[in-house]
Order: C-alpha cells, then sequence, then structure tokens
C-alpha cells in the first residue's frame, strides 16, 4: 500500500508499537500473520483500530469511555426481557448471556439445517420466530444491533475463526468473487480500497483493510452502532453502485470471505469509528 | 464550427463517438474551449470530478483532505501531452490497464450501476460522471499544471 513520494504517507501508516489493552487487562491481538487461504493477498492482517485516530482509539481501550458499552447493556436488558407467544427471554433457554461466549468468533456458518449461511442476525431471528414465538427484528434495527453488541463482547479477546470449508465452501468462493469485483461506475472492488491502499489516505479517510472483527462498530459520526452489513452497503454505495441488501445472499457469503481475511484477530466486541 | 447568430446548439462527441488513438483523444469533446477556473472547481467537488478524493493537487491548498491513491498532478501537463490527459480523464483504463482511477466520461459496461450515489439502480440512460464540457474543463486546468 506504500505509496513513495508523499508527504502524508507517514502519518497515515498504521500506527506502529502500540497495544490494544481494554480495562488495563484484555489485551486484544490487532495483527496477525496472513492466513494461508488469503494466498498472499496480505502481508498480515490488521484490525481497523490500527488506523484510527489516537483519541479514537483510546476511547475503546475503556469500557468507561467506550459509548459503545451504553448499546451492549441495552442488549443485555433484552437478553432477559420476555417477548413473543412463548412467554420466553433468550435467558431462559441460554441462561446467562456469558453462554455465548465464542458464538461470535465463529460467525457467520451454516444453518442448523445444513442448507444456508447464517449471519449471527439469522441465528438470533430464528430463535424468536420458531422458540419464542416473537417478532422478528429488522437486521439494522436497533434491538437487533444493540443485541449483537451485546453478544459480541462475550468473545471479546477471542480469535476470529470462522470455517470455510466443507458446505461453507461454496459461500467463501462467491465471497471471495464478490470482493474482488469491481462495482459500480467508479468501478471499484473492496480489494482496490482495502487491499491495494490500506494505509493511503482517499480524500480525509485513512483506508483501513476492512476487517470486521470490531463489529458492530459505534461511529462517531452517526453517533449509533453500525452492523457489517450496513457498512458493507456504505461502501459499495460509495462506488455508485446499486448495493446488495442488509441480510442478503450475496452479503452473508461477502461476511464469511471478510470474516475469514481476519481470521486470528481478536473479536474486539465492540468498536469505536469516526 | 457554429455561426454567430444561431442559437448555441454546441456539437458535443458522445462516449461512444470518441477517437482514440493508444489511450489518448487528440479532438476535444466540444466546441466550446475549456475553462480552468470552472475545471478546478470540478475536481475538487465530491460528487463530480473529486480528484482529490485520490490525488494531491497542490494548486488547489483549498480543497482539503487531499488524497494520497495517485500520484500528486503537479507536472501532470509536462509529463502528457493535451491529447493524452484528455484520454485520462475519459477513460483511464486505457492509458494504465487496469487502473483504480475511474473513467469519468463512460456510460455502459459498469456492473451493478447505480444512480449516483442513492445506493439504488441505474436509470437506463445513466449520464457519465463528468459531461462533456466539463472534461473539458478539467483538462483545462490540468493543462496549467506545468
Ligand atoms: C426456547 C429456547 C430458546 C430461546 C427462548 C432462545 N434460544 Fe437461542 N438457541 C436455542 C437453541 C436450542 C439453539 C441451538 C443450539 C445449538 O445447537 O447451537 C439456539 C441457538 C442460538 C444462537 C446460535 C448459537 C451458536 O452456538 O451458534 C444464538 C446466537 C442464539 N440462540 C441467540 C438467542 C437470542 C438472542 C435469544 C433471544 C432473543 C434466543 N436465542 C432465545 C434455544 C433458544
Ligand atoms: C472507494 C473505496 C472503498 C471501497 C471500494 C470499499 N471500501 Fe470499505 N471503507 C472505505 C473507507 C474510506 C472506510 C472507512 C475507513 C476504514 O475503516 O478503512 C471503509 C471501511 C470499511 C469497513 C469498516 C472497517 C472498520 O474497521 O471499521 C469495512 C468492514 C469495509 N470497509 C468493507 C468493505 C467491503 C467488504 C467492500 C467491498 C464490498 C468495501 N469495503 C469497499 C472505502 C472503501
Ligand atoms: C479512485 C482514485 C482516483 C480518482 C478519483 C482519480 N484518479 Fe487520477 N489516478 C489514479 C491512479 C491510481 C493513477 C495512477 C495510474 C495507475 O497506475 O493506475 C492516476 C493517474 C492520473 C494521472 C496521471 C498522473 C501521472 O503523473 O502519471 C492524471 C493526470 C490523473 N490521474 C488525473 C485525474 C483527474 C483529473 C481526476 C479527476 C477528474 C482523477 N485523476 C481522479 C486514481 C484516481
Amino acid at each position: 500500500a506504500a505509496l513513495a513520494g508523499s508527504a502524508i504517507q507517514a502519518s497515515a501508516d498504521p500506527v506502529e508499537g502500540v497495544d490494544l489493552v481494554v480495562n488495563n487487562e484484555i489485551t486484544l491481538t490487532t495483527r496477525a500473520p496472513a492466513p494461508a487461504h488469503l494466498d498472499g493477498a496480505l502481508p498480515e492482517v490488521m484490525s481497523g483500530w490500527l488506523f484510527r485516530e489516537d483519541a479514537t482509539r483510546a476511547m475503546q481501550m475503556d469500557d468507561f469511555d467506550n459509548p459503545a458499552m451504553v448499546f451492549a447493556d441495552m442488549g443485555r436488558d433484552l437478553w432477559g426481557t420476555t417477548d413473543g407467544a412463548e412467554g420466553k427471554s433468550c435467558a431462559s433457554c441460554h441462561g446467562n448471556i456469558e453462554e455465548m461466549r465464542g458464538v461470535r468468533a465463529h460467525m457467520p456458518r451454516i444453518s442448523p439445517a445444513g442448507d444456508d449461511l447464517w449471519s449471527m442476525e439469522n441465528f438470533v431471528n430464528n430463535c424468536r420466530t420458531t422458540r419464542m414465538g416473537a417478532e422478528a427484528w429488522g437486521w439494522d434495527s436497533n434491538e437487533m444491533m444493540n443485541m449483537t453488541a451485546a453478544l459480541s463482547l462475550q468473545s471479546r479477546g477471542l480469535p476470529v475463526d470462522v470455517a470455510i470449508d466443507g458446505p461453507a465452501a461454496p459461500w467463501w468462493e462467491k465471497g471471495r468473487e464478490i470482493y474482488y469485483t469491481r462495482f459500480g461506475q467508479l468501478e471499484l472492488a473492496c480489494s482496490n480500497c482495502h487491499q491495494d491502499h490500506f494505509g493511503d489516505m482517499i480524500r480525509a479517510d485513512h483506508l483501513s483493510q476492512g476487517q470486521i472483527n470490531g463489529f458492530p462498530v459505534y461511529r462517531l459520526k452517526t453517533a449509533g452502532l453500525v452492523s457489517i452489513h450496513n457498512r458493507f452497503k456504505g461502501c459499495v454505495r460509495d462506488t455508485r453502485a446499486e448495493t446488495f441488501k442488509p441480510g442478503s445472499a450475496e452479503f452473508r457469503a461477502l461476511e464469511l470471505y471478510v470474516a475469514s481475511r481476519g481470521q486470528g484477530l481478536s473479536v474486539e466486541g465492540v468498536s469505536v469509528r469516526p | 464550427a457554429l455561426t454567430i447568430l444561431a442559437p448555441p446548439v454546441l456539437a458535443e462527441t458522445a462516449p461512444a463517438a470518441i477517437a482514440w488513438q493508444d489511450g489518448a483523444i487528440a479532438a476535444p469533446l466540444t466546441d466550446s474551449p475549456g475553462d480552468a477556473g470552472r475545471g478546478a472547481e470540478l475536481m475538487a467537488t465530491r460528487p463530480l470530478g473529486n480528484c482529490v478524493a485520490c490525488h494531491e493537487i497542490a494548486a488547489l491548498p483549498a480543497a482539503s483532505f487531499q488524497g494520497n491513491i495517485g500520484p500528486a498532478l503537479e507536472g501532470a501537463a509536462t509529463r502528457y501531452s493535451e491529447a493524452q490527459l484528455r484520454g485520462i480523464i475519459v477513460n483511464a483504463k486505457n492509458t494504465f490497464d487496469g487502473s483504480m482511477m475511474p473513467a469519468f466520461y463512460k456510460t455502459d459496461g459498469f456492473i451493478r450501476p447505480g444512480d449516483a450515489y442513492t445506493g439504488k439502480a441505474a436509470p437506463a440512460d445513466l449520464p457519465p460522471i463528468l459531461d462533456a464540457q466539463q472534461v473539458e474543463d478539467v483538462l483545462a486546468f490540468l493543462m496549467t499544471m506545468k
């Protein structure tokens, strides 16, 4: 991603020599060796945290300063809230939300029936509709984002580890194809920005590798959570393309592929972005 | 050429009608000459040229936050002829194979083209990002970068 001869370049590279330690106790892995299935596409994989300004990075190092925690707390409340015809809450079956440790690290994954690829949102809605007799939540509804934030937080510190073989393989292939397709009137692929030019500036934006280990993230600009698929949607829209819908098969395939590009990075729970 | 008395119907070369020579375009796309001042504005305006998203242009200090995806544009007019620069603006991929630089005067051959930045599908008659006159305006500004 390095281009010689630019004055901005020095300050635009990912920050060196810093560790992401949350609450002075949890050290998160923000750089990991590139997994073999990337075939040399990246020299190493890096968390988006490394590409943010000092002040933004600091907010993620203390849960009292992390504005996303308010939303994760609301998700935790929903976990214990009865809803739907069966009179159950998530806790009725799953117990404490801490029991969900590890779940986020393996998402998305093949559905229980074995015939689909499910994101965390699909698992949550499956429990709501088939087990609780409750309405499905919208993919980008506040309830869903708060719940996925609370669930992600349980896996904080565990390495991203998604299955890409067996029944997941065709999904992964599809996701890879989307990642390298130059969409829209600007004819830009994810790889143009996040593989060929991470570390560079695209106008005011410091390009990261576009990893999803920190999602859902809190965006200071919009003062709220952003889901993985909503971020994808924004990036595709910015190529002057017709986007895919959050929850679509295309975005779930892309989610699996992008997650696999961050294999080995820590799940960050809920990250902070400008 | 137009006669002075005729209403100002300007001749324009459509994207499909362009005569290319090795990535360069010798003939102007419009009859009216480019305006470097308007060109400078287009290059710094986000929904339009937004060249500063990817290029540093020291001659445009008012455009804050210039990117560094492509080379700085100082001296572009010493490195390329006018015809070559016109070609680079219209479709840089004819000069730099597989370039990340978008084609600014092209209307087809896209995958899932959208309606500008709405995320919705493009209309059937998708306009180019810059119109013919705007291409000539941007070119006029680039030609000042000696
Ligand atoms: C009536 C029981 C019941 C209720 C209520 C329930 N679940 Fe589940 N949930 C299950 C079962 C059973 C599974 C499948 C377990 C398995 O085999 O992985 C599951 C699986 C999941 C998974 C996937 C776990 C994994 O290991 O990948 C998530 C996430 C989940 N539930 C979230 C929720 C949430 C959030 C709620 C409340 C909104 C909820 N569940 C309510 C029974 C329930
Ligand atoms: C025109 C450039 C461009 C393209 C093409 C692009 N993105 Fe992005 N993306 C950005 C910018 C700018 C940001 C915000 C800065 C950053 O985190 O890199 C961003 C952020 C992201 C993030 C959030 C990263 C974080 O740590 O918060 C993800 C995930 C992402 N992009 C994925 C994708 C995917 C998947 C594609 C293809 C469908 C894609 N992007 C295409 C420019 C682009
Ligand atoms: C999304 C990124 C992007 C945008 C937007 C962009 N360019 Fe470029 N441009 C590039 C890249 C990358 C190159 C380097 C050529 C290559 O190897 O692909 C380049 C090369 C050039 C060159 C040749 C420079 C040299 O010295 O070799 C000129 C001139 C140029 N661009 C002008 C423009 C103008 C004018 C605009 C706006 C109307 C613009 N560019 C918008 C990415 C971009």
